[in-house]
């Protein structure tokens, strides 16, 4: 098998009818092979075409007959997406048009692409780094705007240009670390305790600025999911009603019995909210409702923000509120006050209050919902975003070796000490990248320091 | 003539290669130009330094001798780096040039079966894939099993002053014609590099009164286990000094860039970054305003002092008028002027990790032939070429080293692996295991090695095994060994370590930065535990025990992040694999690896170009 040596096919735009359709070729052959269902206007082959250029022609099926009239780009190795010799088919949006299409390509020697594939290739050939290629599968399955930014700024190597400036800076301080070790003897300016503290204190920060974009990544790519639980007739099904009515549902699944957890998904500002109708969390004799507590408690514990729903006629249940705490991160719980429109001159005490019946006091709502699940500061697509759970992880060892070799220079340990765990900190950040180099600190040191006595 | 092995080449490396195969059974033609000239320093009159030291501690383990000759001609010993930690003390001495070569001399010629020619080789012959022997200046073919080429830096040597080039492998010596062309014409790639030495000095017209004194250690330790430590240090010991140039020397120097075959493209060979020439650093570093100088002395009669710091190869006069600026050389005598010398290498790549290389069987390469630089770097690979020959040609195996076994192993590795495009000098950073790889375990490493191949005796051995028992069995007591808070207290009060509230065991206490294991001992009754008796009696022992519990956490951290990237180390590719026919591979990666042909798929991961994909995809192919 020749992973590189074969050219692959697949249609890139979502199966059903659309204005236009794609289909993506990629591998050696693939400009040849397109030349042999594709007749051009111009009379003139594609293996003769420049890069970058579109081609207006007929796609001719195995009869003679014309299959659709279409539009050809052509990419020349190394510069398309792939690194590879590609081409582009745009054809009229019907399905049928392209799986006819891409059964003509099979049949003249293109091979059905796998899952990935052609993100795969840009990979191993170099045009995207690991970040970038995750970034890929992103972009495609975001379902919000913000998480299309959020995605489509990785892939810009956003994320890979911040870990890459933070690792250079790591080879720096490792430099002054190993200058000390192995050129003890030239007449050189050695990095002090409070100079590499500083140093070293400096990427730990940035680091931490990192990690913290993780939450807001992940709700960028997987959404919020909050749990409303209460008191039966506080209102939840009101509640959810009124978002499912008010706002652009994307996916409603069927309720079933009362035991079912009610999902649905609500689409905010650009932010994906998942809301889980809780049924009750108390014990019951009931099989069934005790199928429907265990579900629930599992609900709260997964989800990311608890909305515990009240009647501002009744108040708060503390007895509810205190089992919700024992199930819990009690600061996940936002406590909301409903039915104001039938008592506006409350004395409950929430963190927001609002009408489902009326909607008021719902954008409060999101707004909190907002902060608690992202945190108040503001993502601006300016920022590098962590949003990959193996990003995180790197980055977090990386930051605990760090803290390491803090401890080390504290301990008054020398340099050989501190150098280990600096070391594992910057394989831990070229994880990130997908690039190790074990000579980068030495050449560091060659490059900025006078050696040689 | 016939022998079992030819060396070509006197150097270091040469010197190793032949006493190994000498002491594993074999006969052994030493071709050198001059007998006189073995193991002649060319640049710096200074063995060891910082990770060369590590090399010739781990050559004397493995039962070399290069720590031996540095030893009887040493003139000054210094630890270096004695305020870090021991895994990176090195030792260093400066060594009197004369008697080194003479005491290199009588170390081979103490050696049986060694047949030292004074004929310089211009020829390597093969039959097939095989090699055959070598022809010598005057036309005379010797043959042999193997043959281990050492050639410094003699092939095609040219040296540089200003716009005067002269032939010649060193100061008033030919150059080696021939091999070079005999190989390439095998095929093998053949590549220039550049090196650099600086002018010598009369003693007797410096001013002394003006410069800093640096002497040497009150208590000079050896290299080699051998040498008797109640009679050392053996010759009468000399100080270094130290001047510094400034702007107005800069601007001489400045001077004669015109004419500096560096800056003008004469010198086309790749000089090594961390040894750059006078003129090179005040180019690069323009900011520095002055540049330290060490004075070394070359030897106890010798009137001649090497200012190292000042290799150049402008011309001769712009080196006089600089060197006169310099404080304490107002009035001095420059014997000869420094110069640059360029020679042929083989970019190590065509080496195996047994130095034997990869296109034909039986030939070996040793030393700057291989991109090194460096004394110790070549004294060790003539030290495993030499092995690996015998043990071919013996039909014992072979002798690869690992990255976490030694210094050299990390060497040997780098060069294969990697190869190098300037000249390739050690260094401690350059090994992941650095806190193992230490001089005071090097015995413990390595001697079993040398013990195996009869480099090492048996009277020898015993002593290394029966350290090692008492080191294990240190270890092994200071973990159980526990000393309670009413005992230990005041001592840890008094250091300003912090008291504490249990009993804990030695090994605990020890790894604290301000406690160490002497005193920690004097807390126990000897006739309590009579079994580490021999411990306490020895200090080196005691510091080999508490480094490596000083050490040990982080070791151990050390291990998890090797671990983590190199999962393949055992992971063993066939020489032979077919690279080319797997296109999967990407370009790069492919060529790469085809033509370093790595042992394993650590090695292959290692290579600069190949990818962690390409890894993935070998890795797919081997487990087929």
């Amino acid at each position: 098998m020749n992973l590189l040596e074969d050219t692959i096919a697949a249609i890139a735009t979502p199966y059903g009818v659309g204005a236009i359709s794609v289909i993506r070729i990629s591998g050696p052959a693939s400009i040849a092979i397109t030349d042999t269902v594709f007749a051009a206007s111009s009379q003139k082959k594609l293996a003769e075409a420049p890069s970058h250029t579109i081609h207006y022609g007929n796609i001719i099926d195995r009869n003679g007959d014309v299959l659709d009239d279409v539009l050809v780009s052509v990419f020349k190795a190394p510069h398309s997406f792939t690194g590879e010799e590609s081409v582009e088919i745009s054809t009229h949006g019907n399905p049928l048009i392209c799986q006819n299409l891409l059964s003509l390509l099979t049949e003249k020697g293109a091979r059905l692409a796998e899952p990935g594939e052609f993100t795969r290739r840009a990979y191993i050939n170099g045009r995207l780094d690991l970040a970038q290629a995750e970034a890929v599968a992103a972009v495609i399955s975001a379902r919000t705007d913000a998480s299309l930014k959020g995605a489509r700024n990785q892939l810009d190597g956003l994320l890979s240009r911040e870990v890459a400036a933070l690792r250079d800076k790591l080879v720096n301080s490792a430099s002054l670390v190993e200058l000390e070790l192995d050129f003890a003897e030239e007449d050189l300016e050695f990095v002090d305790k409070t100079g590499l503290t500083a140093l070293i204190s400096e990427i730990v920060n940035s680091l931490d600025n990192l990690l913290k974009t993780y939450r807001f990544g992940k709700v960028l790519r997987e959404g919020i999911n909050v749990a409303i639980v209460g008191k039966p007739n506080v209102g939840k099904s009101s509640l959810l009603n009124y978002l499912v009515k008010e706002y652009r549902a994307i996916v409603s699944e069927i309720p079933g019995t009362t035991r079912d957890i009610i999902r649905e998904e609500v689409t905010i500002d650009g932010y994906l909210y998942i809301f889980h109708d809780t049924a009750g969390i108390r014990d019951s004799a009931d099989v069934i409702e005790l199928e429907g507590v265990r579900r629930s408690r599992s609900a709260i514990a997964d989800a990311d923000l608890i909305l515990f729903l009240s009647d501002v006629t009744q108040g708060i249940d503390k007895s509810l509120f205190d089992e919700l705490i024992a199930l819990g991160d009690s600061g996940k719980i936002v406590s909301v006050i409903n039915k104001v429109d039938i008592h506006p001159q409350h004395k409950v005490t929430g963190d927001v209050y609002i009408s489902a019946k009326t909607g008021v006091g719902i954008a409060d709502l999101f707004r909190i919902l907002r902060e608690k699940a992202v945190g108040s500061s503001v993502y601006t697509e300016k920022n590098a975003l962590v949003s990959s759970l193996r990003h995180f992880n790197a980055l977090s060892e990386a930051k605990n070796h760090l803290l390491n070799s803090l401890d080390s220079v504290s301990a008054h340990l020398s340099g050989e000490f501190q150098a280990v765990d600096l070391r594992r900190a910057v394989n831990s950040l070229s994880e990130v990248i997908g690039e190790v180099t074990s000579d980068d600190i030495l050449n560091n040191i060659f490059q900025k320091f006078c050696i040689g006595k | 003539m016939n022998f079992d092995i030819i060396v070509v080449g006197g150097g270091h490396a040469g010197i190793e290669a032949a006493c190994a195969a000498s002491k594993m059974g074999l006969s052994v033609g030493f071709f050198s130009m001059d007998k006189y000239a073995l193991g002649r320093l060319s640049c710096n009159p200074a063995i060891g330094g910082s990770a060369k030291g590590h090399l010739v501690k781990e050559i004397d383990a493995l039962g070399g001798v290069m720590g031996e000759i540095a030893d009887r001609s040493g003139i000054q010993f210094r630890l270096l780096n004695r305020s870090k930690g021991p895994a990176v003390w090195a030792s260093r001495s400066q060594n009197d040039r004369i008697i080194y070569s003479q005491i290199a001399l009588e170390v081979v010629e103490r050696h049986p079966n060694i047949t030292i020619i004074e004929k310089g080789v211009t020829g390597i012959v093969t039959e097939g894939d095989r090699v055959s022997g070598i022809v010598a200046s005057d036309g005379s073919f010797s043959s042999a099993n193997a043959v281990v080429l050492c050639s410094g830096t003699f092939l095609n040597g040219l040296m540089h002053t200003g716009h005067t080039q002269t032939s010649g492998g060193r100061f008033g010596e030919k150059p080696a014609i021939g091999v070079t062309e005999s190989l390439t014409s095998l095929g093998f790639i053949a590549g220039r590099l550049k090196t650099g030495t600086p002018p010598r000095l009369n003693k007797n017209t410096i001013d002394w009164s003006q410069l800093l004194e640096q002497p040497g250690d009150e208590n000079p330790q050896p290299f080699s286990f051998r040498t008797d430590k109640s009679n050392f240090p053996i010759l009468p010991q000399l100080s270094c000094y130290i001047t510094y140039t400034d702007p107005d020397v800069h601007k001489i120097l400045e001077k004669g860039f015109a004419d500096s075959p560096l800056f003008t493209g004469l010198i086309k060979g790749v000089g090594p970054r961390y040894c750059p020439s006078i003129e090179d650093k005040i180019v690069r570093f323009a900011d520095k305003t002055k540049h330290q100088l060490f004075l070394e002395p070359e030897g106890l009669d010798s009137d001649l002092i090497y200012l190292n710091g000042f290799s150049s190869s402008l011309p001769a006069d712009i080196q006089f008028e600089a060197v006169r600026k310099l404080p304490g050389l107002q009035n001095v005598e420059m014997v000869r002027p420094g110069y640059a010398v360029e020679y042929d290498y083989f970019p190590p790549h065509q080496v195996d990790s047994t130095l034997e290389t990869k296109r034909i069987g039986g030939l070996y390469f040793a030393g700057q032939v291989n991109g090194t630089s460096g004394y110790e770097e070549a004294a060790a690979q003539g030290l495993v070429a030499g092995i690996n020959a015998a043990l071919k040609i013996l039909g014992r195996g072979e002798f690869a080293l690992k990255r976490s076994d030694a210094y050299i192993g990390v060497l040997i590795d780098d060069l294969v692996t990697k190869s190098t495009d300037e000249p390739y000098r050690m260094f401690t950073s350059r090994a992941e295991h650095r806190l193992l790889l230490r001089q005071d375990n090097a015995y413990t490493r390595l001697a079993h090695f040398g013990f195996d191949f009869g480099l090492i005796s048996q009277e020898e051995n015993n002593i290394f095994d029966k350290h090692k028992t008492l080191f294990y069995r240190g270890v092994s007591f200071a973990g159980s060994f526990r000393l309670p808070p009413a005992t230990i207290n005041p001592l840890l009060l008094e250091k300003g370590s912090s008291p504490v509230s249990s009993s804990e065991p030695l090994s605990k206490l020890c790894k604290r930065p301000d406690v160490n294991l002497v005193e920690l001992l004097a807390f126990v009754d000897p006739n309590d535990f009579p079994e580490i008796t021999g411990i306490i009696q020895t200090p080196d022992l005691i510091t080999q025990i508490e480094t490596h519990l000083k050490y040990e956490g982080y070791i151990k951290r050390q291990q998890e992040a090797i671990d983590k990237l190199g999962k393949y180390e055992d992971l063993k590719i066939p020489l032979d694999f077919d690279y080319l026919g797997l296109k999967a591979l990407s370009t790069e990666g492919r060529e790469k690896l085809n033509s370093v042909k790595p042992r394993s798929v650590g090695q292959a991961s290692r290579i600069s170009g190949v990818t962690p994909s390409d890894i993935s995809i070998l890795l797919v192919y081997l487990k087929r």
